[in-house]
């Protein structure tokens, strides 16, 4: 295959890029001018306000897109046989090249006007978990072929590796049923207070927020305050719910996942940007269940590659390259989960070891901590400043205990570690309950950690250092003998010569209690 | 093996050097006494807060002076390490205790290093980082001697053992 990507020749990003540009900036400066008009015209005539902005637009447009053309005159990348070169910048030229064979991932990404003009952005990765931009090369636009082209020539090394399986199609395509999961995720809180916000900023800008909270107190002038803040809340969460619809369909919406030759999962989503991520599968050290609160309760969980070498996309702060199934069913992002890792049996949905009483009682000792410590200062302040606050005091106290309480047992609950094949899992958290399955060969390193207090209860924290992901994966609190002779087990070798039986003692608290709920906590 | 018998991590077979004890009181009081001096430089140019400031810097020293009696000793009692053929092991800390092990074939990079207190002690840290953004160990506290030759060997034997290191 020697497609445009291949070649000796250095190649000039497309020349189309130049219109994106210029688009943008169009409106940009119409976003600008239109306002700037109107304050001008309030001064001086139209026609000399309106030449004012025009002159000024024009200015923006015409200088931002011959800056680009520079930056097109001046950028130039050749795709040799051993290395992938970029050549960038007019009086300080940067140069960078990659060697093809550290090339891990190529994700091209296309907003509405680029995908109109037939454009893509294209990165190229190495697996480097240190130096984040260093180790990427950006083709800020090229067209869409090229992309395709470059994305099949740089990861085609992959297909001739002699693990190279055949094509194993689409592992999951998006059901518009999922959508559902969409307003209970923690967007719906966020975005609903973020549109509350912005009407409040919008019309102080306008100068009109003692009108607009006029206007709202003359609609529920029938109702009690109580009601009202009842009312606006609501308001507030449909509003939010509604964001988080939309913004699901922006992200989610022609979603498909799959296997392709050679061995890398491709992630392709997005209804106006596209964006396509590839994940060589053997950059990949296992897999991450997450269940954030409101999705668990629904019975639903998000599946996020655990992968050497993922960059953090910086323009799509929602959602992280590593996301490869949004919120499903929990017994579908196990299943797929399972087809990710080629396992016959989810590794993520295998009965875990539960954790020592010990671990209950530090997270209730949590709990009723936190709830104390407010209760105690407000009712300091009560007693020396206003009986209110201890009544407020009070209040929070028999509302938040049993709250503060839940939450603790459910923690303990999630609380959970085993071994099942290659696998090691792990399973903690109750606001985000996490579930990871990581390869017992991506482990490179033991952390322990005991506190005082946790050496006093006999539990100890074990860490579990990988190069991929977030690097470092915990197993909260576990028995002190079990969790090591666990940890031992899991990694053959490592942990083992470093152990010592205690002498002449019995193993209280090492007896693995069988877990009340072992597969996960909702019914 | 699990269930059975009770098990525990083992102390890492050596020591830090000794004088390391005196390397990190000093380190504790010199960063003790930076805040101390500028508290009491301010509370001796501002009259009205003088007494509020005389005795920040007061509580500050008491607290550093406190620390640096009590903790050194305590830390090199804990601070350990070891290097098998196989792996390092390094035990620190004191209210929070930490063991690190990294098999030889995943470290990626080890690196000495001496602060200028280091070397008015005359001793090295060596740092051993492996893949993992969370994974480094350090040995803080070696005779600089020593840990030079810690880094050569560590670097050796990382180079002799086979592995991708991810």
């Amino acid at each position: 295959m020697s497609g445009a990507g291949t070649g000796e020749e250095w190649r000039r990003l497309d020349r189309r890029m130049l219109l994106a540009t210029a688009a943008v900036l169009c409106g940009v400066a119409g976003g600008a001018g239109l306002p700037t008009t109107l304050g001008l015209a309030g001064s001086r005539p139209l026609w000399q306000a309106l030449s004012w902005v025009l002159a000024g637009a024009l200015l923006l447009v015409l200088g931002g897109t011959a800056a680009d053309y520079v930056r097109w005159r001046r950028t130039r990348y050749r795709i040799g046989p051993e290395r992938v070169e970029l050549h960038t910048g007019l009086l300080l030229i940067k140069r960078r090249s990659l060697a093809r064979e550290r090339i891990r991932s190529v994700d091209l990404t296309a907003n509405p006007l680029q995908r109109l003009l037939g454009l893509v952005k294209v990165r190229i990765g190495t697996g480097e978990s240190t130096g984040g931009s260093e180790s990427t090369l950006e083709l800020d636009l090229v067209t869409r072929v090229e992309g395709e082209l470059l994305r099949r020539e740089l990861l085609a090394r992959a297909a001739v590796d002699p693990a190279g399986t055949p094509d194993d199609g689409a592992l999951a395509t998006v059901d518009p049923r999922w959508i559902r999961y969409a307003p209970v995720s923690f967007l719906t809180p966020a975005l609903g207070g973020a549109a509350a916000g912005s009407v409040m900023q919008v019309s102080e800008w306008f100068g009109a927020q003692a009108e607009v909270i006029d206007w709202m107190g003359d609609r529920f002038r029938d109702v009690s305050l109580a009601w009202m803040l009842v009312d606006l809340v609501l308001i507030a969460t449909i509003a939010g719910a509604v964001g988080a619809l939309g913004l699901w369909v922006e992200m989610w919406w022609n979603h498909r996942l799959e296997r392709e030759p050679g061995g890398t999962l491709r992630v392709r989503r997005g209804l106006l940007t596209a964006r396509s991520v590839s994940i060589e599968e053997r950059r990949l050290r296992g897999i991450e269940v997450v269940e954030p609160l409101g999705v668990r309760l629904a019975g639903a969980a998000r599946v996020d590659a655990v992968a050497t070498g993922l960059a953090k996309d910086d323009g799509d702060k929602h959602s992280d390259l590593k996301t490869l199934l949004p919120a499903v069913p929990r017994e579908l992002a196990d299943r797929v989960a399972a087809q990710v890792l080629r396992e016959p049996q989810p590794p993520t949905g295998t009965p875990l070891t539960a954790h020592p009483r010990a671990a209950r009682t530090r997270r209730l000792r949590w709990a009723l901590w936190t709830v104390a410590a407010p209760v105690a200062l407000l009712a300091g302040l009560g007693l020396l400043l206003t009986p209110v606050l201890l009544y407020v005091a009070v209040g929070c106290a028999v509302v938040l205990t049993p709250l503060a309480v839940l939450l603790a047992r459910d923690a303990y609950r999630s609380l959970g570690h085993g071994v099942t094949g290659n696998y090691l899992v792990t399973r903690s958290g109750t606001v985000r309950r996490t579930t990871v399955a990581l390869q017992r060969s991506g482990i490179i390193g033991w952390t322990v950690k005991q506190s005082y207090f946790q050496r006093r209860a006999g539990i100890l924290t074990l860490t579990a250092t990988t190069a991929a992901g977030a690097g470092a994966y915990d197993i909260y609190d576990a028995g002190e003998s079990q969790g090591l002779a666990f940890a031992s087990d899991a990694v053959p070798d490592l942990l083992a010569p470093f152990i010592e039986p205690v002498p002449g003692l019995p193993a209280p608290f090492t007896e693995p209690v069988p877990t009340p709920e072992a597969r996960s906590t909702e019914q | 093996m699990t269930g059975e018998n009770a098990v525990r991590l083992r102390p890492p077979r050596n020591a830090v050097d000794e004088r390391a004890v005196a390397w990190w009181r000093s380190q504790l009081l010199v960063t003790t006494a930076v805040p101390v001096v500028i508290l009491a430089v301010l509370g001796a140019l501002i009259g009205p807060a003088r007494f509020w400031l005389l005795l920040a810097a007061g509580a500050v020293a008491a607290l550093g002076l406190g620390c640096a009696a009590f903790f050194p000793a305590w830390w090199f009692r804990v601070h350990r390490w070891e290097v098998t053929d196989e792996a390092v092991y390094v035990r620190t800390g004191a209210l929070w205790q930490e063991w690190r092990i990294a098999p030889m074939s995943r470290i990626q990079t080890v690196d000495t290093v001496r602060g200028p207190l280091e070397q008015l002690f005359r001793l090295g840290t060596v740092t051993v980082t492996t893949a993992s953004s969370k994974g480094a160990l350090r040995i803080a506290g070696l005779d600089h001697e020593l840990a030079a030759q810690l880094g050569e060997r560590l670097t050796a034997l990382t180079q002799a053992t086979p592995g991708d290191a991810t």
